[in-house]
């Protein structure tokens, strides 16, 4: 009887595996790069997500040009010396023609010399400006720039008549150029920073922070950080009785900030991508039709929301699939045509790549949100 | 067969094996593993000398590795200086470090000294994130140059192959020397019982800095060739994980000996790889393989093969009958 049934069981799989083969084109292999596990894994989880949720959906559809995508995931557990052996298996055992991720901006400084040399398109889903600047010839983006970020609020902020603020950043790599942004841009707004304040990414306490800042003149607060951090501060701000406008960064907005902020989180405005208030997007927006698309596709295959996070994993394989669809699936042909892409509406922005600038996105990427009874409001 | 000779006999069969497995590998992506593979066996002996014959732990030997491997980065991107005079720099840096804060914490035991290294290896991790000017911080230094031999670059990892196996053979033999040598039955004593050592007239208190100096020392040479061989380095890679990391490298393979080090080291580099097909569950077969090699090999793969061949033998000889 076992054996009857293992035996059945063996040729249906048989089967199934010679008529994938038999009658179709190889599939056109993709590799993926992304920080499924370890500390940040709150942005390679969305992002394998949803590389695996469009690379079904695609293959579907009929694939591209006909042939089947197979998607080959490696988590690099954010750490480089993982990212770097997962590399090397794509390129020399899997044999991909494009790769997306990482997810972090070190390991994607850790696998560009690797790409580079090999020759394979590389997409990656980290924000760091210096994976695009200088222009490498292999390295893509899609995560918006935090020089993006900044000017969002201070531009708001000089609307508001804020001349003087603190601000609070995280001390990894997501705050420390984060603050190195705010630095940088607060002389071009008039804007003074009075105080500047760092917290470590585990602290579960920013209350010191809080009272220096309580103690000086500044009339705003820009917290830079991804989560949990900033939910703390947040609710430290309150717990403080301090009624100084709250600024955050775009490493904040998924629905999971508003959970850990709790009533706290009321008031709080911060630059985001526009996937968080899509429905809110009047219909002439560009990227209207793909950010509904993707929303409502990701709730239905993950039962939770989908956020930019997981976009940028959505604009990095619909790139590249595009880039195959005008060109050839060859790395050479994938990166000519992903230089030559323009106007796509994603995700993450309106991208149009040039020979100058692999980044692709202007600072309309980003919109001011504030949050409003536990919700995104989109600030006009 | 003297012991002598069986152990030239056996360091020669590994010396040519793995002189000659790049053949077989050529452009393969195992090449790429293995570069790692000798890196990570550095470590382990590294390790080992310490905690395998000495008998004293350190949960913070990361620490050294990333010293290492920032001294190299930083001298070499910034002020331009020389690959491989870095390399010796590194080395000398991280051995000084270890001679001068090996007197106060050497002389704690057990969980204490479990405690002080732990702390070490926190410390040195802290600096590598929030020195942001010097070491780039979080988001890593990138840019390190690959090593040179005059007009020969290692910058691909064939040659990175043959310049890290050989560094790790000429260490390898080092410490087999060194363990069978007056000092390595000094450290073996001091590991039994460190009252009877001194008894017996070892300076246990000098041996262990010593050897402490050692051990950081071949692990900073492995964090310099780390960095020029990556050509990028972030403070993620020289976390508390890591160094756990090599702890269980070390133990799994089995405590001093430096052939299990390589075990140990070979098989935490490997074993990830080949479970990636497992998707989403490789990291709980990945944790029930260790607790399963330390639960029935309690004495390190090395032992575990060794009792394994002996059973063997001793099967095939009874069922032979002719007996010894």
């Amino acid at each position: 009887m076992f054996k009857k049934v293992f035996g059945g069981i063996l040729a249906m799989l048989f089967a199934g595996l010679m008529s994938g083969y038999v009658f179709a084109a190889p599939p056109i292999k993709i590799g993926a790069l992304f920080s499924v596990s370890g500390p940040a894994s709150f942005l390679g989880e969305p992002e394998r997500n949803t590389a695996k949720m469009m690379v079904d959906e695609i293959n579907k559809a009929g694939g591209v040009k006909g042939r089947q995508l197979e998607l080959i995931v490696i988590d690099t557990q954010g750490d480089a010396t993982k990212a770097v052996q997962g590399v090397n298996k794509l390129i020399k055992d899997d044999k991909v023609v494009a790769i997306m991720g990482p997810s972090i901006t070190g390991d994607t400084m850790a696998v560009i010399p690797v790409v580079e040399k090999a020759g394979i398109p590389l997409v990656s889903c980290a924000a760091g400006v210096k994976i695009t600047n200088p222009v490498k010839k292999w390295v893509f983006k899609t995560a918006q720039n935090d020089a993006l970020a900044v000017p969002k609020i201070f531009d708001h902020m000089k609307k508001q008549k804020i001349t003087k603020i603190a601000i609070v950043t995280v001390s990894d790599g997501f705050g420390s150029s984060g603050r190195e942004q705010l630095v940088l841009h607060a002389k071009e707004f008039g804007i003074q920073i009075i105080s500047d304040e760092t917290y470590g990414p585990k602290d579960t306490d920013m209350t010191a922070q809080m009272t220096k800042i309580r103690g000086s003149e500044a009339q705003a607060i820009v917290c830079w950080g991804t989560n949990p951090g900033p939910a703390v501060v947040a609710r430290n701000v309150k717990q403080l009785g301090i009624t100084l406008p709250l600024y955050m960064s775009h490493g904040v907005s998924s629905k999971k900030f508003i959970d850990l902020a709790g009533d706290a989180a009321e008031g709080i405005i911060l630059p985001s991508g526009r996937v968080i208030v899509a429905n809110q997007l009047p219909k002439n927006d560009p990227q209207k039709k793909s950010l509904t698309n993707y929303v409502e596709n990701y709730r239905k295959h993950y039962k939770v929301e989908g956020d930019h996070f997981g976009g940028h994993a959505w604009d990095a394989i619909m790139l590249i699939k595009e880039a195959i669809e005008r060109g050839g699936d060859s790395p050479a042909a994938i990166r000519d045509q992903l230089e030559k892409t323009e106007k796509f509406a994603g995700i993450g922005g309106t991208f149009s790549f040039s020979p100058s600038d692999h980044a692709g996105l202007t600072s309309d990427a980003f919109v001011l949100v504030k949050i409003k009874q536990k919700d995104w409001t989109l600030v006009q | 067969m003297t012991k002598e000779k069986r152990e030239i006999i056996i360091f020669s069969i590994f010396t040519l094996a793995v002189l000659i497995i790049p053949f077989f590998l050529r452009g393969s992506y195992y090449l790429n593993v293995l570069v790692f593979i000798g890196i990570n066996t550095l470590l382990a002996v590294a390790l080992n000398l310490l905690l395998g014959y000495a008998g004293q732990i350190s949960l913070g030997h990361a620490a050294f590795f990333g010293l290492g491997a920032y001294i190299s980065g930083v001298l070499t991107t910034r002020f331009g200086l020389d690959p491989w005079l870095v390399l010796v720099i590194a080395a000398a840096a991280s051995g000084s470090l270890a001679f001068i804060i090996g007197f106060p914490i050497l002389k704690l035991k057990g969980h204490y000294l479990a405690m002080a290294t732990l702390g070490l290896g926190i410390i040195m991790y802290i600096i590598f994130n929030e020195t942001v000017a010097v070491t780039g911080g979080p988001s890593g230094l990138s840019g390190i140059p690959n090593m040179h031999l005059g007009a020969l670059i290692f910058d691909n990892d064939m040659n990175n192959y043959y310049l890290i196996w050989i560094i790790t053979l000429i260490v390898m033999l080092l410490s087999i020397n060194l363990s069978q040598s007056r000092i390595g039955r000094a450290l073996r004593a001091i590991h039994n019982s460190e009252v009877a050592a001194r008894v017996m007239g070892v300076n246990a208190r000098i041996l262990k800095v010593q050897i402490f100096t050692v051990s950081a020392l071949i692990s900073a040479v492995a964090g310099s060739l780390y960095a020029h061989t990556m050509t990028f380095i972030s403070p993620a890679s020289f976390g508390f994980n890591f160094s756990v990391e090599l702890v269980t490298m070390v133990i799994i393979g089995g405590l001093g000996s430096i052939y299990g080090s390589f075990l140990g080291a070979a098989i935490l580099t490997v074993l990830p790889e080949f479970l990636r097909v497992l998707q989403d569950f490789d990291i709980i077969v990945y944790g029930l393989l260790l607790i399963i090699m330390t639960m029935y090999l309690p004495g390190g793969l090395i032992n575990g093969l060794q009792k394994i061949v002996e059973f063997a033998a001793g099967k095939v000889g009874k069922r032979g009958g002719s007996g010894a």
